[in-house]
């Protein structure tokens, strides 16, 4: 994992001051609410419905057990003693006071975190696969990159201003997109061309909000030296030409659509043709350096625990849909991948309390080198299990409301806080989430439905990616009422595509009957190795469609 | 233009006016004692008669190609590039054109909605004077002008990125 040195030490220090000194003159009245938005944004501060929300940046979802304890403090100190794992891999505090959050950013800066860029027109947090570094088929490590974008971007005098908020997302697998590469205004696929050089495939101009699209591709090859360069003329085509006299069509997708993949491509060339040699430019040396911050943890040679594992989920069957669900192959033989579900019923999805914040570190320490990764799904991901303590494991997280066997079902909901805690929501998302989940709450009913992804978002904006679940519920206000509109056939894999809209939207009570019936029409229509989608592709809306409005 | 700001934070006196594009069947109304910036595409619409004038220098606004005097820009004593409003970035990209693609040396003025918190983005850009928006304390200028030591970046400013830096 990335550490600072005394470079990354000092600009996090003056961030801190700057940030002190900007909130002293805004409660002083010197700087207007409009000149202080920027930058209150731009260090993670929203104003929400019931008080400012913090969002707090987790690079790449990152997290070491200290920056967990220190996060439970903070959530202690600060807050009302919870915090929310969002869809970007960042952490979100509700309930901060506006004129401690200079003292928060310095406790936080101590433990190497940062709230630098987490909202505003601006590059936000670069995201990848949760899987980095520990899955076989990747093609390499994703996260040197991701923080070599992370410090490129970090206070760029250039892009501070955009004409709307900047998302890249790295993907390193072939098989694979756990990152959502294609619904990110810079989409980045890990690719090694005919020479067997490592570069990226570069899609642009995806994302969701009112107009959803798929990033297409505009370079197939960008070698690896020439990231940072590239990076740098579709960000100033973007700063120069992206619509800044309409919010709803500033994003870099309008801009990518009104020139064409084809033409924006052209322009993003001819910028770079002057900027490809410039000191911008990486250095093999720079690469290899971090690198050597991504290097294995010091595994043990063990083998795979083939028949103790067969012995032990025999002898346990909660363990065992435990272990076929939320447990994933890792690349050393004797380890394994195991995702922490958030998602218990009754529960927001991605909400924890400092208590399970410091059991999160715990384990960490105790059973993965003392790291985490956090997850777009929102879940929290333990990279480096022994495969002999994973049932010691499962017996200790399960009274701890981590060990629920829902991971990728219909259950393991996307969920935005929604109009419960977020001024911009039309309508509560939470307790949608929470119907549905009661209204399913048998496991084998849920396995038998095989993966589902159910997005749901409180509003266009789109947190929750509702346009990108297999089934996604939008909430939408009518004429002050809560209504919720459903879509079928997103996905956020390498297979993106944006749902289709059903129809007329519905009332919060009927939404889990609408969802039994979409996933009975599955059921109905289903061939033996057909997941959801394949269905739904198959098939198409109708039979959905005359379902539900029946 | 009573006070305007140099790059180091101090303060200098400066008459410079910035002359408005004139309202269409208007012409452009220069100040006969006074050094003007007029707008980039009339002063090359004119170049007959500006050209040498060390009292005519040019503004671009935020959505004004600044290519379109690439090959003249070292003939102007002073260049200005407008923030309609501060949250309007392209400034910023003109300025690194004027600077590093165009080879600008003389002075390069940030005006129009200029406040404190971007004064050291504008910096790291390549502007050397900034005309704050008066009712900005000028005094606080220097603070927010240095509230960092280093940047992570190669900009105007420097050829080294933190990358290039730490491998020395």
């Amino acid at each position: 994992m990335y550490v600072y040195d005394e470079h990354d030490r000092q600009m996090a220090a003056e961030r801190v001051a700057q940030f002190r000194d900007q909130t002293r003159r805004a409660l002083a009245g010197e700087l207007s609410e409009e000149e202080f938005l920027p930058l209150r944004l731009q260090n993670g501060l929203y104003v929400q419905r019931h008080a400012p929300m913090l969002r707090i940046c987790v690079p790449y979802g990152m997290l070491r057990s200290d920056q967990l304890r220190r996060l439970a403090r903070i959530t202690r100190d600060y807050d009302k003693g919870y915090a929310h794992f969002t869809t970007r891999q960042n952490v979100q505090l509700n309930w901060p006071a506006l004129e401690d959050v200079p003292d928060i950013l310095a406790d936080l800066a101590e433990v190497e975190m940062h709230a630098n860029q987490t909202s505003g027109n601006c590059i936000r947090n670069t995201t990848t696969d949760q899987f980095s570094g520990v899955q076989a088929d990747e093609i390499a490590d994703p996260r040197p990159y991701c923080e070599i974008i992370r410090q490129w971007s970090t206070f760029h005098p250039e892009f501070a201003f955009l004409p709307r908020k900047f998302k890249v997302a790295v993907n390193a697998s072939e098989k694979t997109d756990r990152a959502a590469i294609r619904i990110h205004d810079i989409g980045l696929q890990m690719v090694r061309n005919d020479a067997g050089e490592l570069g990226f495939r570069v899609h642009v101009g995806g994302g969701l909000g009112r107009t959803p699209m798929v990033g297409p591709v505009i370079r197939d090859f960008l070698p690896e030296l020439d990231l940072l360069t590239y990076l740098e003329a579709v960000l100033r085509v973007y700063n120069r030409y992206g619509r800044r006299d309409n919010k709803f069509k500033a994003r870099i997708k309008i801009l990518v659509k009104a020139l064409t993949p084809e033409g924006f491509a052209e322009k993003v060339e001819a910028e770079w043709a002057h900027i490809k040699d410039s000191p911008t430019r990486l250095t093999p040396d720079a690469i290899e350096r971090m690198k050597g911050f991504f290097t294995e943890p010091p595994y043990e040679a063990l083998e795979n625990a083939m028949d103790l594992l067969a012995r032990q989920r025999f002898e346990n069957r909660g363990f065992d849909q435990w272990l076929s669900h939320n447990v994933d192959v890792h690349k050393k033989p004797g380890y394994a991948i195991v995702t922490l579900t958030l998602k218990k019923t009754g529960t927001p999805p991605g909400d924890v309390t400092d208590q399970q914040l410091e059991q999160i570190a715990d384990l960490a320490d105790e059973y993965s080198f003392g790291e985490v990764r956090v997850t777009h799904h929102q879940n929290v991901v333990l990279a480096d299990v022994r495969q002999d303590r994973l049932l010691e494991l499962w017996e200790t997280i399960t009274p701890m409301g981590f060990g629920t066997a829902n991971l990728n079902t219909l259950t393991d909901i996307i969920c935005c806080p929604g109009g419960d805690y977020c001024a911009l929501a039309n309508a509560k998302s939470i307790p949608v989430a929470e119907a549905i989940q009661r209204r399913f709450d048998d496991l084998d009913y849920l396995y038998d439905l095989g993966n589902i992804d159910l997005n749901i978002s409180g509003c266009m904006n789109a947190c929750g990616h509702h346009h990108v679940g297999n089934i996604g519920v939008l909430g939408v206000d009518k004429k002050g009422e809560e209504f919720y509109q459903v879509s079928l056939g997103g996905s956020s894999h390498h297979d993106a595509d944006i749902g289709k809209i059903l129809g007329p939207s519905f009332a919060r009570e009927d939404m889990p009957e609408v969802i039994a019936k979409i996933i009975d029409v599955y059921v109905d229509q289903r061939t033996e190795e057909e997941e959801f989608l394949d269905t739904y592709r198959r098939i198409g809306i109708k039979p959905f469609k005359e379902r539900v409005y029946a | 233009m009573p006070d305007v700001i140099n790059a180091d934070g101090t303060i200098r006196q400066d008459n410079w006016v910035v002359v408005p594009r004139p309202e269409e069947g208007e012409s452009l109304a220069i100040p006969s004692d006074q050094p003007a910036l007029i707008p980039a595409d009339l002063w090359l619409a004119g170049y007959e008669h500006f050209a040498g004038n060390d009292q005519i220098g040019v503004w671009f606004d935020s959505h004004d190609e600044p290519e379109i005097i690439a090959d003249r820009v070292n003939e102007l004593p002073l260049i200005g590039v407008n923030f309609p409003r501060f949250v309007d970035g392209r400034g910023y990209s003109i300025a690194r054109l004027l600077r590093e693609r165009f080879g600008y040396r003389n002075e390069l003025r940030a005006i129009g909605d200029v406040l404190l918190d971007q004064l050291q983005f504008m910096k790291r850009c390549g502007f050397d004077s900034y005309a704050l928006r008066p009712d900005k304390d000028i005094n606080h200028a220097a603070t927010c002008l240095n509230f960092f030591s280093q940047g992570y970046q190669a900009a105007t400013d420097t050829d080294l990125p933190l990358f290039r830096r730490r491998a020395g």
